[in-house]
């Protein structure tokens, strides 16, 4: 067989070496070059630890939320209800401590509403064959009335809000061991867990063939419907987790909150490379792609600049970011 | 002729698309109120060519003429302008807009700005008054018109614009038969009424039937031009054969075992209508036919990606229900036909692309390990020859032949016992070509010390079938006719069948 290899085959033209690392560090450079701006043009607090860390725990929401979008983005899909959804997980978190019951309780509660929320969307959006644009606008909607309804159009303040109300706060002396409010670890503990989900399980593989080609994945035997409701519940599992977060920093179930929220998630995830079409995204890159537009806002607040100069700066830069990525890609291909 | 100036000419017109001569030297002349056949088969160059008419694709070398004055259009719209229309397969018009929206789109009447709605109405209705259609209304939406109608709004359009030159690319390919008999009626009013009429067909019954002269196209090259009433079919598909088979084709003997997959009266949704066949272990069985006969929904209708109206399929010990999971748990793998739609995910990896159905061996259950994926991609990337630097490189940035030897190579990761591949080498270059030739044939004889493997091939191209296959079906408009065992059967025998000429 080797024999008949014929002189008209030539390999293919190897791109040069440092469009291969700007591809894997890009995202990153560009954090670095946000966060050194604000220390060189910002006011001297900027560049302190306390900065730091709050800039990590404002973080931990978008954060959480976003590694779900990671998934449904990569698998071609979009989820426009996350912020909706959110809502939905503060006012079930509240209403179940107003029941008297734990913390723990609580929590699973709220978990357990993104999860079904998650369901609703994957299954209407693959059992219905409809775009999951306008099924996520549609669920929007409808989580948002559904968070209003059950809240009776006020906010849940419960009394006693046992671990819940101290995720996302300062450290007191007694807990300074843990360097960071637990919200902080248990982000990144869940950005490990979906890294390897990503890469290391058969589920990751089959998200990025599904949203790489969905054709492709259907000849190849992959269960389409399955994978894409098994998307959507993990992202609504994970934007429960992200709900239970906002309520305890809020302190009380608001079914008005977070709203907006999903188009800072999928300005996290396309930041960080990637991409609307699916096929392409990770967890890494949705990460530093929260993180940038964290150290935006931080930095343009201490600077003292008014939050319509915080929206135009964000928004130019996810344009930005994503033109620089479609530069990139050509050179690539 | 002398004296009289063609319609349209086209003179020594050349076309190369990288290493392939797309056209080399065609030579074509129609007159005023002629019905010209152009015929050749499927990679002839017929649709090049009539890119190049069209002005989709700039000739690289010819001339070409309009009533004798030199005709370069550099897009399709130029062409209309100039005054030729295509009138094509996949009919063109904008289906959420009536029929006389469509006739005067992109060139309506208009007076500042605003569109004239009467003279738009009066300028449709004269066109469908001239087709002698005036049952279409030019109100109607045009996705609400039959296939037929459809058709007729398109030609109406092209004389709207003032059009002198119709091309019809395959006009009955999707219409009934007295829908045919109607346009081939509407066809001989246009040639007394002056136009002329390029006529591209496979079904050289029509052709006979309509065209005044012929055109036959081969390898990119006119090789005969005549007089309809002088010439047979026989000769005609003479003409669009002779050709020498060349030596790509290894075959060993190999002695075909038990029956791995039978099928019976399988028909789909539309396509295809009947399809009995089987396939043994150690066979390569080729199906051949035209474009749009209804081969590759075969394929689909066996591997449940298409839904099945009856038949049966017995699938080593298998019956019942299809899909792809099932399929390739019963060992049986598909390469698609488009590459690029569904065969591959062009921006994953080789290694990802390779292994997409078969993720087990990878580590614990649900568990991958890149590194071992790795390992299992790069052995069939250099049993198959791929050229890559790594099997962890976009699939998208390798060669056409390298991609489908990733496509095959999926089936060989799966350990697939029946393969059924459509168009395995269309558009690769010939090295690849040859180097998947002998992959079947090791396949089929079992020389890579697995039981041999089944092989279901569609092609286009009757050399390559003739040369790889054991045993070959005709497929002609939907219905696959009974298995010709290579030695009792020729090109051109296969070619008449499938231009439905008995």
């Amino acid at each position: 067989m080797e024999s008949r290899q014929s002189p008209a085959l030539s390999p293919p033209p190897a791109p040069r070496r440092w469009v291969h690392i700007l591809n894997a560090v890009g995202p990153f450079i560009g954090l670095v070059m946000v966060y050194f701006f604000f220390v060189f043009f910002g006011p001297p607090s900027f560049f302190t630890k306390s900065t730091l860390m709050t800039m990590a725990q404002q973080t931990v929401i978008v954060g959480i939320a976003a590694l779900g979008a990671t998934a449904v983005i990569i698998a071609g899909g979009i989820d426009l209800s996350v912020g909706s959804m959110v809502g939905l997980v503060t006012v079930a978190t509240g209403v179940a401590l107003m029941h008297g019951w734990s913390a723990w309780t609580a929590t699973t509660i709220g978990i357990a509403a993104g999860l079904v929320c998650g369901l609703v969307n994957g299954s209407l959006i693959s059992l219905l064959g409809v775009g999951p644009f306008i099924v996520t606008l549609g669920t929007l909607l409808i989580f948002r009335g559904a968070a209003i309804g059950i809240a009776h159009e006020q906010t849940v303040s419960p009394d006693d809000l046992g671990f819940l109300g101290n995720l996302l706060g300062y450290l007191s002396p007694d807990r300074a061991w843990m360097i960071v409010p637990p919200g902080v670890w248990i982000m990144l503990g869940l950005a490990v867990l979906m890294a390897i989900v990503l890469r290391y399980t058969r589920l990751g593989r089959h998200f990025f063939a599904i949203g790489s080609n969905e054709q492709t994945a259907r000849l190849c035997g992959i269960a389409i419907t399955r994978v894409k409701i098994i998307v959507y519940a993990l992202a609504g599992m994970l934007t429960g987790v992200a709900g239970v977060m906002q309520f305890s920093r809020l302190n009380q179930g608001d079914p008005t909150a977070a709203d907006g929220l999903e188009l800072n998630v999928i300005a996290a995830v396309v930041i960080g490379g990637g991409s609307l079409n699916g096929g392409e995204g990770s967890v890494l890159g949705t990460f530093i792609g929260a993180l940038i537009m964290t150290v935006i806002n931080t930095g343009c607040q201490q600077i003292g600049l008014n939050t319509w100069v915080q929206k135009i700066v964000t928004g130019s830069i996810i344009i930005i970011a994503v033109t620089l990525d479609r530069l990139r890609h050509r050179r690539s291909t | 002729m002398s004296g009289i100036v063609p319609r349209l000419e086209m003179r020594s017109v050349r076309k190369r698309f990288g290493s392939t001569l797309a056209l080399n030297g065609v030579n074509l002349s129609i007159q005023p109120g002629e019905v010209h056949a152009l015929v050749g088969e499927n990679g002839a160059g017929k649709s090049t060519l009539m890119k190049v008419l069209s002005g989709a694709h700039q000739p690289d070398d010819g001339e070409m003429f309009l009533d004798g004055k030199p005709y370069h259009p550099s897009n399709p719209n130029d062409a209309r302008q100039a005054g030729v229309a295509m009138i094509y397969q996949e009919l063109s018009l904008a289906p959420h807009l009536s029929v006389e929206e469509n006739i005067v789109l992109g060139m309506e009447p208009r007076r500042l700005g605003f569109t004239r709605r009467g003279e738009i109405r009066r300028k449709a209705l004269d066109a469908l008054k001239q087709l002698d259609h005036p049952e279409i209304s030019p109100s109607t939406r045009v996705d609400r018109l039959s296939a037929a109608a459809r058709q007729i709004v398109e030609i109406g359009r092209a004389l709207a614009v003032g059009c002198r030159v119709l091309v019809l690319d395959e006009p009955t390919s999707s219409l009934t038969r007295s829908d045919t008999e109607k346009l081939f009626e509407l066809i001989h009013r246009l040639r007394k009424q002056n136009y002329a009429i390029v006529y591209i067909s496979h079904f050289l019954e029509e052709v006979k039937r309509m065209a005044d002269r012929y055109t036959v196209l081969r390898d990119g090259t006119t090789v005969g031009t005549g007089s309809v009433a002088d010439v047979t079919s026989d000769q005609l598909v003479h003409l669009m054969v002779g050709r020498e088979i060349e030596d790509l084709y290894p075959r060993t003997l190999r002695s075909p075992g038990e029956a791995i997959l039978q099928v019976q009266d399988l028909a789909g949704r539309k396509k295809p209508e009947s399809a009995t066949l089987t396939l043994r272990r150690g066979e390569v069985l080729g199906i051949a036919g035209l474009i749009g006969a209804g081969r590759t929904e075969i394929f689909r209708c066996l591997f449940g990606l298409d839904a099945v109206r009856c038949g049966s399929v017995k699938m080593a010990r298998y019956t019942g229900a299809a899909s792809p999971h099932r399929r390739w748990n019963q060992g049986m793998g598909m390469v698609s036909e488009d590459r690029k739609l569904e065969g591959l995910a062009l921006n994953l990896s080789i290694a990802d692309n390779l292994t997409m159905t078969q993720l087990k061996h990878f580590g614990p259950p649900g568990i991958v390990f890149p590194a071992r994926q790795t390992v299992a991609a790069k052995h069939w990337a250099q049993r198959l020859s791929v050229r890559c630097r790594s099997v962890k490189q976009k699939i998208g940035d390798l060669s056409g032949g390298n991609q489908q030897k990733v496509a095959i190579a999926r089936l060989l990761h799966h350990d697939c016992d029946v393969l059924l591949l459509d168009e395995p080498t269309r558009g690769i270059d010939v090295g690849s070509k040859a180097q998947i030739y002998q992959l079947i044939d090791d396949l089929a004889a079992g020389r890579d010390g697995r039981p041999p493997r089944a092989v279901l091939v569609i092609s286009s191209y009757l050399p390559e079938l003739m040369g790889i296959c054991d045993r070959i079906h005709v497929m002609c408009r939907g219905i696959l006719g009974p298995a010709h065992p290579i030695a009792d059967t020729d090109e051109h025998k296969l070619l008449l069948e499938a231009t439905g000429t008995h």
